[in-house]
């Protein structure tokens, strides 16, 4: 049977504007707060202002006497709630019990003591402030570094050294590199706490159906299916009374993957009620409660020869992960780990963990999650490096690639790297610098007195999250493609995205896939009651794993048009191409539409065939996707004040083949901005009572439109292996290869004063000090 | 208690009773039940709630609804007319000016003023203009980018 269906790629690769921002520029989208039920409460968490405290009794007669007020709940009220998941699994782990609601003690700053609900809003929040909370406050501990120190106040009772868990793993022969060693340098290198910031605050709205027994949550969420299934379990409800919908999702950017106390607090108060009730998270409370990033503290050696040939790495790695686990945080730093040798070939390494409790705010992933650490520290090591040498660090770079004949590359971490050229976006980036062009003037910038710096990153990441027993929950994907009777194409997919613009890319991979234009192809995601069982969005997974389950589903259901093609057109030789099959012998077409409307009305069916036109494919991806590219930052330092200007700044990403440039490319900028927030301006403060400082955006500094330079992006392209579209992801690379780069072009404008390192976020007042230092040696 | 307050919102007269302290931006999204503007940071530094009264730009979380009272408040909803987008839309739509869409509102009521006042602004003018405003997805490259290209739409 010579059927064929041929495959015209006709959208993909185009820069195709989103089908989702008519709704999104017009205000008629619907974010969680945006939902009004009839009959609605809203609530208030009353939280503690304390980091460590005694509980010795609360008093809500004031708050329950104002007019509006329908309930207050405390710890004891809601005892039968599940604690807090945690997805993670490391051998020893220790987990605390975090409950909803604080009973006999609190152990950070917002930690949630009691809900008020109330008739609207603000009599919510005034009642709140009426709670009185009887507080003895205790001892904290806010910074990973003390907390590990003997005599530090424990986080938890029970776990006097705040030692969650410890962490070991190591390839090669790590002790006869650094033996055989040339040369050896080690930094202690800091990746700080990180706010994630996400526009959107997180929000809840439950309405609980007592006639049906079913639970609807709306919640500003990344992986709706996930939060159903811990919901349930929390809750104690069958999963299937319970229906989770992430509407529009302003950001989240991997503090919005967790399920939170607040949504079971939601799901049990509207039940309780009966009522639909709404909780939306303050600023104030996004800063303080929903998940930080990043929290490393590196120390790390570098083995090498003279001649720039790197050895071997030793690294211990302290990681602040708060005072308990959100869905992933101690398995956070296990991934720096996984993805420290970067692009480099060197074999042996060896790599501890100590994950510290503090009483703050738990760490999670934040757009990287892991990668940027690693990749800051090797990247930082080769500069250094190439310091200690006198080399060129971009000569080390290209020594130590993985070189393109060698993939799938093995690395001594247990991965299997699937395709690369790390050398080709260097030159690429070099090349739209003009490299040597660029040394010159910095040559001539020094000998005037003024401070240039070249800061490189050649970064590697790990996404496509992932093979499933490689990741805490499934690492699969779904995805359903049906046609309706008058031809038009409905794609449900268990991603879930907010802001990566999966609506428009996924109708541009389906709508070549059944030749149709874009306007026939919807795109539904995000209610669990509507889609089939799904992962979610995070971990550059969407298109990689989304977009390939997409695929398989519609090459599915290609075979079943294609046999009522073959009815309809009486021909074992159909083609499909333009939304019609064809006979290849007469030229005859059946359209789409005509196919569909034949499935349903379904007089006659073909064979061995069903009515009607859906299909739904789980696809398991049998490797992560390994996207890498090189940045190039050039600044000029101001030597009298220390401020940091950036004179360029260059990103050739390769994230395997583009499905739409337009999107990469906003990708690519948001988490450059991201990165280059991290290196110069943003970092959470804690003081040692555990009160946190930068806790407004007045305190933390998020870049503003005037803190960013222009982004210059290009692009290689190596295309993936692991999935039939030849995709990686792309949603975490401009975060990963910014940091580096920002911060080794900083070091690289001050290192001929005698500066080696400087941590991040790279104040005015931290570089003019090292300048300070550095003239006084 | 409660105040009388009328306004032209969105070219509509309209008159309602409200508390003396509930925020126009509560006034917008929860009584006229316009949700287009967001809520991002409740102390005016994000910018998400930005909308146009009496021909400022004014960030609508750190207003009351009263002080709106005899005043012509425009919102996102308001500034497309007879089904044709504002040039700014326009150009945030063409540019990509925008991801997750939660600060759009806000961005675009603050460059549809820029443009107004200044309707051939620099990239420099642009950064300034849209200082007030925060957006953790684009790097703000794009909402430049749109900024230029519905400054030379024209008007």
């Amino acid at each position: 049977m010579a059927t064929t269906i041929t495959k015209t790629e006709t959208l993909v690769g185009k820069r195709i504007r989103r089908k989702e921002d008519p709704r999104l520029i017009t205000g008629t989208g619907t974010y969680v707060d945006d939902l009004k039920l009839p009959g609605m409460y809203y609530a208030c968490v009353v939280r503690s202002p304390h980091a460590a405290a005694k509980i010795k009794g609360i008093d809500t007669k004031a708050a329950a006497a104002t007019p509006g007020v329908v309930a207050i709940y405390t710890g004891a009220d809601v005892a039968d709630v599940g604690p807090q998941p945690c997805g993670a699994s490391l051998p020893g782990l220790r987990v605390p019990h975090h409950t909803v609601l604080a009973t006999d003690r609190v152990y950070l700053v917002g930690h949630a003591v009691a809900v008020v609900v109330a008739a609207d809003r603000y009599i919510a929040r005034d009642a709140a402030d009426k709670v009185e909370v009887d507080y003895e406050p205790t001892a904290a501990v806010a910074d990973p570094e003390k907390a590990l120190a003997p005599g530090a106040p424990a986080v938890h009772p029970q776990w006097a050294d705040n030692t969650a868990f410890t962490y070991h793993q190591e390839g090669g022969d790590p002790n006869k590199a650094f033996a055989e060693a040339e040369v050896v340098v080690k930094e202690k290198i800091l990746s700080q706490r990180l706010i994630p910031s996400m526009m959107e605050p997180r929000g809840v709205v439950a309405d609980w159906k007592s006639g049906d027994q079913t639970l609807t949550v709306w919640t500003s969420t990344q992986t709706p299916h996930l939060v159903r299934s811990l919901l349930a379990g929390m809750l104690g409800l069958p999963e299937h009374r319970v229906r989770v919908v992430a509407p529009d999702v302003g950001g989240g950017f991997g503090a919005k993957i967790s399920v939170y106390s607040e949504e079971a607090l939601m799901g049990w108060v509207s039940r309780k009620l009966g009522k639909p009730v709404k909780w939306i998270e303050s600023r104030r409370e996004n800063f303080l409660c929903t998940s930080h990033g990043r929290g490393h503290v590196d120390v790390v050696e570098l083995a090498a020869k003279k001649d720039g040939t790197i050895l071997g790495l030793k690294i211990k790695i302290i990681q602040d992960l708060g005072a308990y686990f959100t869905m992933l945080t101690p398995a956070v730093p296990t991934l720096s780990v996984l993805m420290i040798p970067g692009l480099y070939r060197f074999k042996n390494f060896t790599a501890d963990i100590v994950g510290a409790f503090t009483n703050c705010v738990p760490t999670d992933a934040y757009r990287g999650a892991g990668r940027p650490e690693a990749t800051h520290v090797i990247e930082r090591m080769i500069d250094i490096l190439a310091d200690e040498i006198g080399m060129d660090a971009v000569d080390i770079r290209m020594k130590n690639f993985i070189q393109p004949n060698e993939f799938p590359y093995a690395t001594p971490t247990g991965l299997l790297y699937d395709s690369g050229d790390y050398a080709a976006p260097l030159k690429k980036a070099l090349d739209i610098v003009d490299y040597p062009k660029l040394l010159e003037e910095q040559k001539k910038a020094r000998a005037a007195g003024r401070l240039m710096g070249i800061g490189i990153c050649a970064y590697g990441e790990i996404c496509a999250m992932g093979p499933s027993p490689a990741t805490p929950a499934g690492g699969w994907e779904v995805a359903t493609v049906k046609i309706s009777p008058d031809g038009k194409v409905t794609v449900l997919t268990g991603v879930s995205p907010h802001g990566q613009g999966e609506e428009t890319t996924f109708a541009q991979i389906a709508a070549d896939l059944f030749g149709v234009p874009l306007e026939d192809v919807v795109v539904l995601h995000g209610d669990t009651g509507q889609i089939g069982y799904g992962i979610g969005t995070f971990g550059s997974r969407a298109t990689a794993v989304g977009g390939a389950a997409l695929y398989f589903a519609a090459e599915d259901l290609k075979k079943k048009i294609k046999k009522f093609g073959e009815m309809l057109l009486e021909s074992d030789d159909v083609s499909m191409d333009g939304g019609a099959c064809i006979d290849n012998k007469t030229g005859k077409r059946v359209t789409l539409a005509q196919i569909a409307q034949a499935s349903y009305r379904a007089m006659t069916l073909p064979k061995n065939t069903d009515p009607g036109l859906e299909a739904t494919h789980f696809w398991e991806p049998p490797n992560f996707t390994f996207p890498f590219g090189a940045h190039i930052c050039v600044t000029e330092i101001d030597k009298d004040t220390g401020a940091v200007a950036i004179k360029r700044y260059v990103a050739v990403d390769d994230c395997g083949k583009i499905i739409n440039p337009m999107i990469v490319e906003g990708q690519v900028h948001g988490g450059v901005a991201q990165g280059l927030g991290q290196a110069l301006f943003e970092t959470a403060v804690y003081d040692d009572n555990g009160q946190l400082l930068s806790g407004e955006f007045t305190d933390y500094a998020i870049p503003k439109a005037t803190m960013m330079p222009w982004i210059e992006t290009s692009e290689t392209i190596t295309p993936s292996p692991v999935n039939p579209l030849g995709v990686k992801g792309v949603g975490e690379a401009g975060t990963i290869g910014a940091s580096p780069s920002v911060t080794n072009s900083v070091v690289d404008a001050v290192s001929h004063l005698g500066v080696r390192h400087l941590d991040m976020p790279l104040t005015p007042e931290k570089i003019w000090n090292a300048i300070q230092q550095a003239s006084k040696k | 208690m409660k105040t009388d307050i009328q306004l032209t919102l969105n070219g509509v007269p309209r008159a309602d009773s409200v508390e003396p302290r509930l925020l126009l931006i509560h006034y917008l999204r929860e009584v006229a039940g316009l949700t287009g503007s967001h809520i991002g940071c409740e102390t005016s530094l994000c910018g998400a709630c930005t909308v146009e009264v009496d021909g400022k730009a004014i960030k609508s979380c750190t207003m009351f609804a009263v002080q709106a009272s005899g005043k012509k408040v425009t919102t996102i909803e308001g500034i497309a007319a007879d089904g044709k987008l504002h040039k700014v839309q326009q150009a945030f739509w063409n540019e990509h000016g925008l991801q997750c869409g939660y600060c759009t509102p806000g961005m675009i009521m603050s460059v549809k003023h820029l443009l107004d006042t200044h309707p051939n602004p620099t990239e420099a003018d642009i950064r300034h203009g849209i200082e007030g405003n925060l957006c953790r997805c684009t790097g703000y490259q794009n909402i430049v980018k749109a900024a230029q290209a519905a400054a030379k739409a024209g008007a």
